[in-house]
C-alpha cells in the first residue's frame, strides 16, 4: 500500500473551514469545475473519468465512465441523481463527506453534469441526515450565490439547476430505482429493469445515478488526470477510497486509503482489537457481504480480490467482529434488518427474512433444532437471485458465509441448549 | 403550536400555513408527486408527527388521492401518525452498535421511561424507537435526538440521552 501524503476525499482532515465556501476555493476548491469547462468537451471528461478506471464507489463497482456512456442519446435532457441515502450497516462515509467537504460533492456533480449534458441534478438524501441536509443547503446557497449554480455558470453556455430531496427513513431507497421512485413522491418501490435509469429515469428522463463518493473523485480527478489516479490500487481497482471502519477496533472511523491495502493494514489504522482479544471475522463491505474469517485479513481490498476470497468490496463499510462475538447473534442482527427494511413488494424477500429472522432468534435462545441450519440454507437459497431487487440476495450473504465458516458454533448453541459466549438478543426469547 | 390552540370548539383543525407550505412544495418540485414528501416534512417538523387533517390537507393542495397519501405516509418509518414526544430517541440497533451495546442501551431506556419501545411517556416528553443503521457505526452505540447525533452512549450512560440539552423539534 502506498503512503498518502494529503486526503483527496476527506480534505477537511488536512484544511479546516473548507466546509465553507471561502475555505473550499483557498483550497484550490472549484478549480477542477474551471478546468472541466474551460479546457474539456463534455465527451472529454467521459474519456477521462472511462481512462481512470474509477468504478462506483456505491456498492456495485461499476465503471464510472461506462455508465454515463450508457445514457440515452436521442436528444432529450438528461439528470444527474447523486444517491446519498447511506445506510448500509457499517458505512459512514457519505455522511462524513456531507458533513465535512460538502463544496467538493457540489463541484463533482457540477463535473459529473457538463460531462453528461445534464441541465438538472439531485441529490436524494435520506431522512436521518437532517444535519447533512443543513449544510448541503448552505453550501448550495453559497454556490448559487457565487455563480456556481444557475443560468450560466460561470459565464459559460453550461446552465446547471440543483435539487436537494430528503428521504423519510427507508434503507431500500438506497437501491436505485427505489430511490428514484421515492423522488418522485412515491412508495420507495423498486422498479422493473428494464428500462434502466440510462433510458428512462427520474421523471422519465435519461439518468445517471451515483453514489456520494464516486462523485467526490471528480474534482481532483479533472486537475491530476488519468494517471495520477492510476498510481494508486490495482490495474483493475485503481484509486482512493473511504473505508469506514467499525466494530471491534480502538478507533472506528473513516480511513482513506489506496484500494490495494489490505483488510489487515485497515484494522491496525484503526487501532486493532482490544488488548487481549483477537480477530474472529470481518465483514469488508458492508453488512450485505459475506464475512471472511481472521485467516484471510491478508486480503486487499480491491473489487477482484475481495471477490476471489469469497466476499465483496461493497460500500467499503469494514465491520470488525472479536473473539468475544457470537456469530449467531451477530447473524440474528443483521437478518433481522433485512426484514425490517424489505418493502415487501415480492414475495421471497419479504417471507424469507421473517422465517430466517424468526429461526435465528431460535437458535441464539437456544431453542434451535439441527434441522434448522439445512432450513435456514434452504431458505436463503429461495432467496439468493430470486427476488426482485438486490436486497433479497444482500440478507443472505452474511448469514450464508456466517454458517460455512462458523458451522460448529451455530450446532454449539443447538446442542448446548444456550449462546456458549452468554450474548443475548433484544425483543427475543432470550432477553 | 398545537391543534387545540388552534381549534374553536376543540375541534381539530387545519394550520392556515399549510396552503402555502403545500405551494412551495410544488413550486420546487412540480413534477410526479415529488411535493408530497416535501411538505410532510414541513408539517412533520412543525408538530412533530403528521394528524389526519395534515394528510387531509396533503390530499387536498396537492390534489392526490387520500388513500395515496396514507400509502406513502405508512410507507417511510420517519413520518410518524401517531403523537410524538417532545424528544424523540432514536437507537440504533444494526450490527456496530449491536457489538457496542445498543439492545442494553435500549432495555435500559425501557426501564427508566417505563415504556417499551415503539412508545411515548404518558407526560409526553420521549418517545422511544428502534433505527435502522443511522451511519453512524464509528460512534456506537449511536443514538439521535430528535434527528441530531448523539454517541457513542454506552449503556451505562443511558442516562445521557434523557438530560443532556438537546435540540427541540422547533429549530430541527
Amino acid at each position: 500500500m502506498k503512503t498518502l501524503d494529503r486526503h483527496y476525499l476527506l480534505r477537511h482532515r488536512d484544511v479546516p473551514g473548507i466546509d465553507t465556501l471561502q475555505g473550499y476555493e483557498a483550497d484550490g476548491g472549484y478549480s477542477g469545475l474551471k478546468k472541466a469547462l474551460a479546457e474539456f468537451e463534455p465527451d472529454a471528461i467521459v474519456d477521462l473519468v472511462k481512462a481512470s478506471g474509477l468504478r462506483g464507489r456505491g456498492g456495485a463497482g461499476f465503471p464510472t465512465g461506462l455508465k454515463w456512456s450508457f445514457l440515452a442519446k436521442d436528444g432529450r435532457p438528461r439528470a444527474l441523481v447523486v444517491n446519498a441515502d447511506e445506510g448500509e450497516p457499517g458505512t459512514f462515509k457519505d455522511r462524513e463527506l456531507i458533513e465535512h467537504n460538502p463544496h467538493q460533492l457540489i463541484e463533482g456533480m457540477l463535473i459529473a453534469s457538463y460531462a453528461t449534458r445534464s441541465p438538472e441534478s439531485f441529490i436524494y438524501i435520506r431522512g436521518e441526515f437532517l444535519h447533512g441536509h443543513e449544510v448541503l443547503q448552505r453550501a448550495i446557497a453559497e454556490a448559487t450565490e457565487r455563480g456556481y449554480l444557475g443560468d450560466r455558470v460561470l459565464g459559460t453556455d453550461f446552465s446547471h439547476h440543483m435539487y436537494l430531496y430528503r428521504g423519510a427513513g427507508a434503507y431500500i431507497c438506497g437501491e436505485e430505482s427505489a430511490l428514484l421512485e421515492s423522488l418522485e413522491g412515491r412508495r420507495g418501490n423498486p422498479r422493473l429493469k428494464p428500462p434502466f435509469p440510462a433510458v428512462a429515469g427520474v421523471y422519465g428522463l435519461p439518468t445517471v445515478v451515483n453514489n456520494v463518493e464516486t462523485i467526490a473523485n471528480l474534482p481532483p480527478l479533472i486537475l491530476n488526470g488519468a494517471e495520477w489516479h492510476r498510481q494508486w490500487g490495482t490495474e483493475k481497482s485503481p484509486g482512493l477510497k473511504v473505508m469506514s471502519v467499525s466494530g471491534h477496533v480502538t478507533r472506528p472511523g473513516n480511513y482513506e486509503v489506496p484500494l490495494d491495502a489490505t483488510l489487515r493494514e485497515l484494522v491496525e489504522m484503526a487501532g486493532g482489537v482490544r488488548t487481549g482479544h483477537q480477530v474472529k471475522a470481518v465483514i469488508p463491505g458492508g453488512s450485505s457481504m459475506p464475512l471472511l474469517p481472521a485467516g484471510q485479513l491478508d486480503t486487499p481490498i480491491d473489487y477482484e480480490s475481495l471477490v476471489q476470497a469469497g466476499s465483496m468490496l461493497g460500500s467499503g463499510g469494514c465491520i470488525v467482529m472479536d473473539d468475544s462475538t457470537c456469530i449467531v447473534a451477530a447473524v440474528a442482527r443483521v437478518v433481522r434488518f433485512y426484514r425490517d427494511e424489505s418493502c415487501g413488494k415480492c414475495t421471497p424477500c419479504r417471507e424469507g427474512t421473517y422465517w430466517m429472522t424468526d429461526v435465528l432468534d431460535r437458535l441464539e435462545g437456544g431453542q434451535g433444532e439441527l434441522g434448522d441450519l439445512d432450513t435456514l440454507l434452504d431458505v436463503a437459497d429461495n432467496i439468493n437471485g430470486k427476488a426482485f431487487c438486490p436486497l433479497g440476495d444482500a440478507s443472505v450473504g452474511f448469514m450464508v458465509s456466517a454458517i460455512r465458516n462458523f458451522r460448529d458454533e451455530f450446532v454449539e448453541h443447538i446442542t448446548g441448549r444456550t449462546c456458549p459466549l452468554g450474548a443475548r438478543l433484544y425483543d427475543t426469547v432470550n432477553y | 403550536m398545537t391543534s387545540e390552540e388552534l381549534g374553536t370548539g376543540g375541534a381539530p383543525e387545519w394550520n392556515p400555513e399549510w396552503a402555502s407550505w403545500a405551494a412551495a412544495a410544488r413550486e420546487e418540485f412540480p413534477r410526479a408527486q415529488s411535493a408530497l414528501m416535501p411538505f410532510l416534512h414541513r408539517v412533520q417538523t412543525d408538530e412533530g408527527w403528521l394528524r389526519p387533517e395534515a394528510l387531509d390537507a396533503a390530499a387536498h393542495y396537492l390534489e392526490l388521492p387520500r388513500q395515496y397519501v396514507e400509502s406513502v405516509v405508512s410507507f417511510y418509518s420517519l413520518f410518524r401518525t401517531e403523537v410524538t414526544g417532545h424528544r424523540t430517541i432514536h437507537v440504533c440497533m444494526s450490527l456496530s452498535c449491536a457489538l457496542a451495546g445498543s439492545d442494553a442501551l435500549l432495555h435500559n431506556l425501557e426501564e427508566a421511561l417505563g415504556v417499551r419501545v415503539g412508545q411515548t411517556t404518558p407526560d409526553g416528553a420521549y418517545t422511544l424507537l428502534e433505527a435502522e443503521c443511522l451511519a453512524a457505526c464509528d460512534l456506537a452505540p449511536a443514538c439521535q435526538v430528535n434527528l441530531r447525533y448523539v454517541g457513542p452512549v454506552p449503556p451505562e450512560r443511558f442516562q445521557t440521552l434523557l438530560e443532556e440539552e438537546v435540540s427541540t423539534r422547533e429549530d430541527a
